[in-house]
């Protein structure tokens, strides 16, 4: 990959150690895939946060990079951790896991890595039509690439990291016009139904789609349903890019022929009340979800957990109030697929998430139960 | 000095040069789960060099596998002081080749493992992308 003479001089060490090494990264990712160059990025959200995913390893790499100088120099926002930083305790989360989580998050501030923990950082700041972003969580790059129509790969925690502290990106995959047509359809054979249904379907498709970059036929899902939807496809499948004919905003201005056009049904997934935790907000939720959540719930008898950005929660104090009152906890900066759930004492637990649903037996030990959001929030009122 | 007898050009994807006696592995390896990050042992069930330790030498295998966290598990690695030396890859994938940068690993792809020969002597120029078998 070409490296420009400013570029050369960073990995010549000219802006500090840290900087070098981040340098060193982008330069051997971009020769790994084939990069012509690096390109500009607008922003950064960097994966690896979670104590329970990055360990000692990543702590370690974290806390020498912060000693080394190294520092963010394109807006910068964290993936969720392992667990609220502020409520950690009232979650049940173990003092020691929480020290070590801490630290995690700590070394990513000193970095210049704004502390937002989310997986939609695209409700704090919303990208363009053709930004370059280098963006890391699988739902995050989805959605953006998708539904925004910007352009991010998904990254690994270290090359996000090495973005945000260079502000660049190698350009090869999604950042590139030809990587970005769909090369099969998707056809369902009915109506999904609310965001649940969207995740539902996104099991299903994921599962067939592999990588692909799949055009579907789909009736008007609001951009909660299509959130939905691609977290789930990117959790079975690795579909980083998907379009909707007439919703998403590329596929109208692209010449296309498919190869290949697949049919999917409604999925079976497993359903029950007898859980004993209901968890709402993978991804994390719009203000709209959270809203119609607090309406929808009056009083609690199963412990329900909500999951969303503290600025989101920070814009709704009311529907956050209101939800907290009825014995409902709403939680930021983690979710239950990266909290440690079985070390908490949960067994089974009730999702409106196709993608915490297939996440929460392989990454925290629990089982997973799915039902609408509507029937969720029965659940937990005791119905 | 050993003469050098053979000199293998490939591609420098992490800086530095090492030198050390080879570890060829013919099975791909995942860095998460697959080496103990405490004793550099190569703990994979099944794999060919399963039981063999990684540290200090030039470790050749033909590519990495798993997850991304497999890359801190090479720095962590590294801090341990049970790092291979170098490595050597017929493909480098991203797990591998950013690990190798953030550990400060010499690494050199595009070497045919067929060309190496276990326990011979090898210095890697991750800078050059050579790969020299001192024999």
């Amino acid at each position: 990959m070409h490296l420009t003479r400013e570029e050369e001089s960073v990995l010549d060490g000219e802006q500090g150690p840290g900087a070098a090494k981040c340098m060193e990264i982008l330069a051997a990712l971009g020769d790994v895939y084939g990069a012509d160059r690096l390109i500009p990025v607008e922003s950064v959200q960097v994966a690896g946060v979670s104590y329970r995913t990055v360990g000692e390893a990543g702590l370690e790499f974290l806390e020498d990079l912060a000693a080394s100088g190294a520092s963010a120099t394109v807006p910068s926002r964290l993936n969720p951790a392992g667990m609220d930083l502020e409520r950690w305790r009232e979650m049940g989360v173990p003092a020691g896991f929480a020290e070590r989580q801490l630290r995690v998050v700590e070394a990513y501030r000193s970095i210049g890595v704004e502390p937002a923990c989310t997986c939609t950082p695209y409700y704090l700041e919303e990208p363009g039509l053709g930004d370059h972003l280098a963006w890391s969580e699988s739902s995050a790059v989805s959605h953006s690439n998708s539904v925004l129509g910007a352009r991010t790969n998904r990254e690994g925690g270290p090359s996000a990291l090495a973005a945000a502290v260079v502000g660049r990106t190698p350009n090869y995959g999604l950042h590139l016009d030809e990587n970005r047509v769909p090369d099969v359809r998707v056809e369902t054979g009915y109506e999904p139904e609310g965001t649940a249904g969207y995740g539902a379907l996104g099991v299903a498709a994921g599962e067939a789609l592999g990588n692909r970059v799949p055009v579907l036929d789909l009736g008007s899902p609001s951009r909660d349903e299509l959130k939905s939807l691609g977290a789930a496809m990117a959790s079975t499948g690795s579909v980083a890019l998907y379009h909707v004919e007439g919703v998403t905003p590329e596929v109208g201005s692209m010449e296309y022929e498919v190869e290949e056009t697949i049919r999917v049904e409604e999925p079976e997934l497993e359903v029950g009340d007898d859980v004993d935790l209901v968890a709402l907000g993978c991804p994390h939720l719009s203000g709209e979800e959270l809203r119609r959540a607090a309406e929808g719930l009056e009083e609690v008898s199963t412990p329900i957990w909500l999951f969303v950005s503290a600025a989101v929660r920070g814009l709704n104090p009311e529907a956050a109030e209101m939800l907290e009152g009825a014995g409902a906890r709403v939680f930021t900066d983690t979710c239950m697929v990266v909290s440690p759930l079985d070390e908490m004492g949960y067994r089974r637990v009730l999702v409106d998430s196709g993608k915490a649903y297939t996440y929460l037996p392989g990454l925290t030990g629990v089982e997973a139960r799915f039902a609408s959001t509507e029937r969720c929030l029965e659940v937990a009122a005791g119905g | 000095m050993p003469q050098v007898a053979e000199i293998l050009r490939g591609r420098g994807l992490s800086r530095g040069v090492a030198k050390g006696e080879l570890l060829l592995a013919t099975d791909a390896l995942s860095f998460l789960g697959g080496v103990d990050p405490e004793t550099g042992v190569i703990v994979e069930r099944g794999h060919d060099a399963e039981g063999r330790s990684v540290a200090d030498r030039v470790l050749a295998f033909p590519r990495g596998k798993g997850s991304t966290v497999g890359s801190y598990v090479l720095y962590q690695l590294e801090r341990n002081g049970v790092a291979p030396a170098a490595v050597i890859n017929e493909e480098s994938e991203a797990i591998v080749a950013v690990g190798a940068v953030m550990a400060g690993i010499p690494l050199v792809d595009g070497v045919a493992l067929s060309d190496l020969v276990d326990g011979s002597s090898v210095r890697v120029d991750g800078s050059s992308g050579t790969v020299e078998v001192l024999g």
